[in-house]
């Protein structure tokens, strides 16, 4: 035999055999996360809120990183989520919180699904403002029904029985909160990375890639579309949902524009279409808007725009993105070495 | 006849609100059509524009008509200033891109006009002859309304005389049902860009500071009002002054109905029939089908 490398052995072929390989850095948001918990038990309140948000980017990072969708009314999801789970336990009909989660993922799946059937005909200005206003309709809807949603001051009180009859949700000391939605995100992260990796996720980073090119060789891309976005929002109300019992309330800013637009910022920021952009960027998020609006509340304000035009211009790929910029400019040989033969 | 009387008064206060509504929209509704580009920070330079003419009245000394000018002309300058050194960047980049971009935008807008010169409300001072009441014949009207309809008319008239019957209007009418044609006929297509994205701009710090009176004028505006352009844009159809005008005015009285005997949902009607019209005309009622 020479030395051409047969169809199998080529270097294309084993990326792509390779490619959903778990790599060595993989579990290291984890083992941080758990060190975060034993590190800082005082600052667990904060960390709860940031895996809920690396969750909640991670269903948009699905919608909009891997299917191209691009909505700024993500939001009604985690809403929907927050709110089916809040209303279940302030009417006492169902306090449960996993099956809850579920209930919740349940309701926003059904409204991304309803709502994706239809918006998801169209594309560029039509979708967004379609996304957005399906959002502001739901937001109104909530601050209108005050007897079921407690309108504008929202649901309080909600009380939760302890996870699997044993852990307290303490309001104060958020142990068992902190845990349950790192546990909850691992669950729901394992489901992403499969789905990604697999036919159904290679379709859809087709189907972002060249819409048309996908129809013609013959995928189903409406139904795709449709599928991914229903996923996405059940992902979300899983957020939504887990918000609620995390913080035992809900209100209107679940469901608002400020939310939508966060999350996104959070998932451009650490990078989209990258499932690890989540976690940097809700790191990075938290950590800016914390240092920043301690110098001076208007300064985060002007941070964040400064942040966004800088990304839109330069850096499109997020903090991820210019990390692996920068290593592949430390290594260039490393891209270069044939498999070894 | 007093049920026509408010009927009339409602009429003409939502007319009032939608010629505020198409002022600032048209540019950016031009701009959609001519560029495809989404461009979020467009309340932004309307909120620019009415603290230049607000500001200008008050520390220049200058009344309100000139003001509307400086407003109108530092406006379309600072944005010709963006539009040639960071927007051209973003022409040919994605529309998550754009809208990250100006989203930016308007947040630095917001926290620059913020610390120099404070989050209160700036309130605008009417010279005498357009406060008090007008009367119409069979009715009294508030004077500054009927001003801002008539100046609406007048700016719809003169922006169709200028898009169908000028040079200039001809080529941006091409640009936006062909640019790639257009270009190749020998159209600067960069130039024309720029002017009509300044001249947008422009005209959005006009309505910013005619409906400043009436809408307020504090940081937020760029954001607050945003879904209300948006959307007026988007019914109307990118890239048509008839649409914008007529989607500006259907949306400024419906609204401005709705909030007088549904106070609490009427927001919801207007969101629920954007979504209806949308769904069943996706380039909005006047667009060009692509």
């Amino acid at each position: 035999m020479s030395a051409m490398p047969t169809l199998t052995e080529h270097p294309a072929a084993l990326a792509l055999t390779r490619r959903h390989r778990l790599r060595w850095w993989e579990p290291l948001p984890w083992v941080l996360a758990l060190a975060f918990y034993f590190l800082f038990p005082r600052h667990l309140g904060f960390g709860t809120e940031l895996l809920i948000m690396v969750l909640f980017a991670i269903s948009l990072d699905l919608a909009l990183g891997y299917a191209g969708i691009i909505t700024l009314g993500h939001a009604a999801f985690f809403g929907a989520g927050a709110y089916t789970v809040g209303m279940l336990a302030q009417y006492g009909i169902w306090t449960e919180p996993i099956t809850g989660l579920i209930a919740g993922a349940a309701v926003a799946a059904l409204i991304g699904f309803l709502s994706g059937l239809v918006l998801l005909r169209t594309t560029g200005l039509t979708l967004l403002m379609l996304t957005l206003c399906t959002m502001a309709l739901l937001e109104e809807a909530a601050n209108l029904g005050h007897d079921w949603t407690g309108g504008f001051d929202g649901l309080t009180g909600i009380t939760i029985p302890p996870l699997f009859g044993l852990f307290e949700f303490n309001p104060l000391f958020p142990k068992t909160q902190y845990l349950y939605v790192l546990g909850v995100l691992f669950v729901c992260f394992v489901f992403a990375r499969t789905l990604v990796y697999s036919p159904f996720g290679q379709s859809l980073t087709g189907i972002r890639e060249n819409t048309l090119r996908m129809h013609a060789v013959g995928a189903p891309v409406r139904t795709r579309l449709v599928v991914c976005y229903t996923i996405s929002a059940a992902l979300a109300g899983i957020a939504g949902g887990i918000w609620a019992q995390a913080n035992a309330y809900v209100n209107l800013s679940t469901l608002g524009l400020d939310r939508a637009a966060t999350v996104l910022i959070i998932l451009v920021l650490g990078g989209y279409g990258r499932l690890y952009g989540a976690f940097v960027g809700a790191l990075a998020y938290m950590a800016l808007a914390h240092f920043l609006s301690q110098v001076y509340p208007t300064a985060w304000q002007l941070g964040l725009g400064l942040l966004l035009v800088a990304i839109a211009l330069f850096a499109r790929g997020g903090i991820i993105g210019v990390g692996e910029t920068l290593v592949q400019r430390l290594r260039p040989k490393m891209y270069q070495k044939q498999p070894p033969s | 006849m007093i049920f026509g009387i408010d009927f009339a008064s409602m009429i003409l206060g939502g007319m009032a609100w939608g010629v505020v509504l198409f002022i600032v929209s048209v540019g950016l509704s031009v701009t959609m059509g001519l560029m495809g580009f989404v461009n979020l920070a467009h309340g932004a330079f309307a909120m620019l524009g009415g603290y230049i003419i607000v500001l200008s009245m008050r520390h220049l000394g200058i009344g309100f008509i000139p003001a509307l000018a400086v407003g109108f002309f530092g406006t379309a300058a600072i944005s010709m200033l963006f539009e040639r050194t960071l927007y051209s960047r973003l022409y040919k980049a994605g529309e998550l891109d754009q809208v990250l971009f100006t989203i930016g935008l308007a947040f630095i807008f917001i926290a620059s006009l913020t610390v120099f010169v404070g989050p209160e409300n700036q309130p605008v001072t009417l010279p005498p002859e357009l406060r008090g009441q007008f009367d119409l014949g069979f009715m009294q009207y508030r004077t500054y309304s009927i001003f801002i309809i008539a100046v609406g008319v007048a700016i719809v008239v003169g922006l169709w005389l200028g898009f169908e019957r000028t040079r200039f209007g001809a080529q941006i009418r091409a640009a936006v049902d062909n640019r790639r044609m257009a270009e190749s006929l020998g159209i600067n297509i960069d130039r024309l860009f720029s002017i009509t994205f300044g001249f947008g701009s422009g005209m959005a710090a006009l309505g910013g500071g005619l409906g400043a009176e009436f809408l307020g004028l504090d940081p937020q505006y760029a954001l607050k009002y945003l879904v209300f352009f948006l959307i007026v844009v988007a019914v109307g159809g990118a890239g048509s002054i008839v649409g914008v005008f007529s989607a500006s005015l259907i949306i400024g009285v419906l609204d401005f109905v709705l909030k007088k005997y549904v106070p609490q949902g009427g927001t919801l009607f207007i969101y629920a029939l954007t979504i209806l019209l949308l769904l069943w005309r996706p380039q909005g009622l006047f667009g060009k089908s692509t």
